[in-house]
């Protein structure tokens, strides 16, 4: 017989029992979770690979939800874009486009920034101020400015535009890991730490960067949606990825012309996809900032 | 030589806070020696330098406070002549410190083993098998149950006193040569602090580390200390062996805090009697008295105490006991009445 002397779940799985206490943020979760699904799996789930022009019959084009193929043996459920594309197929495919360049984007700035921070936190003095002036810079520019700039100079495509991503997001990380990380650096465990000899870098990444995951996380949960909205601004404006490669935000650009026409679905479609995303994204975000901000909680 | 050599010999230590105010002598010439085994009890109010005498020992004063003059001499080697690096191979490893509330001291997110393997590989190049044998060893030592399970705890899932154990089972570690206590007991119940005073004495006992042991309570340091140190404004104002300190106090101020006690001792226990209280308060460091510190506050004070009086050996049959003070002596009344 043992007997259980202490409540050995983590600090981690009392924020999961936390978090599921509000139903929003688990509806939203299951949305998100249904999204991520949906975009892995893209391959198996739809009926046409959209990006295949082999596939796409120009005759088809633009035809109401739920119209039937002329060639292909399936229903076009949710109707066809100006090149005979299945919305269906574009927009599960479209997600995929939007995710990648949404969590790719926010976890290399994750990392970068954090990593600009903790430095910025340790070095102190030139160093901190030189960084920080950097980005206060960065912040103060208008973000759709800065990133047309940007990819203006580098060019289009996926890769380019998770870069124009990252140069614009890494700030805010920055910011907040040197905050946090300069509170964490006057508690006593830090003291204590150096008591123990163990080396100020060592302590930086081993110690404080530990207590300085909550709020990163936040930000980086609200970042994503923050990256994919970005994306589909900027494919919309015709900077983001190519055409033939369409992502949400591109779709609602292609139907853009025809929604006069009276044909909404072309970009009704994937609007509802893109919203659906960024309101579960945020809703999980903001229930991760509940549980993991102390102040607030109950 | 090692053995003449004393564990800690600090001479005329000075260490100063550059504040916007001004310049505040935390520490103002502090010297002691400490030998192997011993137990110096460094007794103080809040703000008499006592806690940033540790951390300067340690070199873990941090800006604005500077060490700015003395020696630290650790097994004869001056401390305040080596390099960031050297000094921190000494921390944890040879010099070892315990703090007041080990609810801080110990990272919350992470778990203790995290935390001690931690503690050793900051000083041994050992596999991570091995740092664990260690921690699960250390915690051992300090009489700590199921160790393994405790190992695998967070901080706040231990009581306040287990928390304490950890800490001082990591303070242990590498069996260092001098560990620095600051108020380690003051925030655990009475009880749980008798533990940690016996287990402290055991350990100096067995192991031949010195100890200094940070204090505001009297009362502990009387039962674990071999030498008092009485600080007073950045100096100490009276220094020697618990026995003459506390039977034969001669400066007013040590005499004002033993009189500031409350007694359980059935013989000197008065029911409803007063306790002395030490009038005014502690000096502003900014507006330091030019001769003793402590003479605003001092029923004894005359003309010479306007110069600053030296140790003297106010006691020719204890002449290891020594006192900042121009008129030193048994205490007037209450002393007596007490005796």
């Amino acid at each position: 017989m043992k007997a259980k002397t202490f409540d050995e779940r983590s600090i981690w799985w009392r924020v999961g029992a936390d978090f599921l206490h509000s139903r929003v943020a688990v509806f939203g979760l299951v949305i998100l979770a249904l999204v991520v699904l949906a975009a892995l799996a893209a391959p198996w789930i739809t009926p046409q690979n959209p990006y295949d022009l082999m596939q796409l019959d120009v005759l088809d084009a633009r035809l109401h939800p739920g119209t039937p193929s002329s060639s292909a043996g399936y229903t076009y459920w949710l109707g066809t874009d100006g090149q005979g594309r299945d919305l269906y197929s574009a927009i599960v495919y479209g997600l995929r486009i939007s995710l990648l360049v949404g969590i790719g984007s926010a976890a290399i700035a994750a990392v970068i920034g954090t990593l600009v921070g903790l430095l910025a936190a340790y070095a102190g003095g030139k160093v901190d101020a030189l960084l920080m002036r950097l980005v206060d810079l960065l912040l103060s520019f208008p973000t759709i400015l800065m990133a047309l700039m940007i990819l203006a100079y580098v060019g289009k495509g996926v890769g380019n535009v998770v870069l124009t991503l990252v140069l614009l997001e890494w700030a805010y990380y920055a910011r907040t890991a040197r905050g946090q990380a300069l509170v964490e650096t006057q508690r006593e465990y830090v003291e204590a730490a150096r008591g123990q000899g163990i080396p100020r870098w060592r302590i930086l990444t081993g110690h404080i960067l530990p207590n300085c995951l909550p709020p990163l996380l936040v930000i980086g949960a609200l970042q994503i949606a923050r990256a994919i909205t970005l994306e589909a601004t900027l494919s919309f404006l015709g900077l983001g990825v190519p055409i033939t490669e369409p992502s949400l935000g591109l779709l609602i650009s292609n139907g853009y012309q025809y929604l006069l026409s009276n044909e909404y679905w072309i970009s009704f479609f994937p609007g509802v996809a893109l919203l659906a995303t960024i309101v579960a994204i945020n809703l999980v975000g903001d229930q991760l900032r509940d549980v993991l901000n102390p102040r607030l909680q109950k | 030589m090692s053995a003449e050599v004393p564990t800690l010999e600090v001479r005329e230590l000075q260490t100063r806070f550059h504040t916007r105010a001004g310049v505040l002598p935390v520490v103002n010439g502090v010297s002691f020696t400490l030998g192997r085994g011993k137990v110096l009890g460094l007794v103080g109010e809040s703000g008499s330098g006592k806690s940033v005498t540790g951390f300067s020992i340690m070199g873990l004063v941090d800006p604005p406070g500077v060490v700015e003059g003395g020696q630290v001499l650790f097994q004869g080697r001056d401390l305040t002549r080596l390099d960031d690096e050297a000094r921190r191979s000494l921390r944890g490893n040879r010099i070892a410190m315990i703090f007041q509330d080990p609810m801080a001291t110990l990272n919350p997110v992470l778990r203790i083993d995290t935390q001690m393997m931690e503690a050793v590989h900051a000083h041994r190049q050992v596999s991570n098998a091995e740092a664990r044998q260690l921690a699960t060893q250390a915690l051992a030592r300090m009489g700590i149950p199921s160790p393994d399970d405790r190992l695998r705890a967070y901080p706040h899932q231990l009581s306040g006193g287990m928390r304490q154990r950890v800490a001082i089972a990591i303070a242990l570690l590498h069996g260092p040569d001098l560990i620095i206590a600051d108020e380690p007991t003051t925030a655990l119940d009475v009880t749980i602090q008798a533990q940690i005073l016996s287990e402290m004495q055991t350990l100096v006992r067995e192991t031949g580390m010195a100890l200094i042991w940070i204090s505001h309570d009297l009362s502990v340091v009387a039962g674990l200390a071999d030498e008092i140190a009485v600080m007073y404004a950045g100096r100490i104002v009276e220094h020697g062996s618990v026995d003459d300190v506390l039977d034969h106090p001669q400066h007013p101020y040590t005499q004002g805090l033993i009189g500031s006690l409350p007694s359980a001792n059935r013989k000197t226990r008065q029911r409803g009697a007063r306790l002395t209280q030490i009038p005014g308060m502690a000096p502003n460091l900014l507006q330091m008295p030019s001769g003793c510190a402590f003479a605003p506050r001092c029923a004894r004070a005359t003309a010479a105490c306007e110069a600053m009086p030296d140790m003297f050996r106010p006691r020719a049959e204890a002449p290891a006991h020594q006192a900042r003070c121009f008129h030193p002596g048994a205490a007037v009344q209450t002393m007596e009445a007490a005796a």
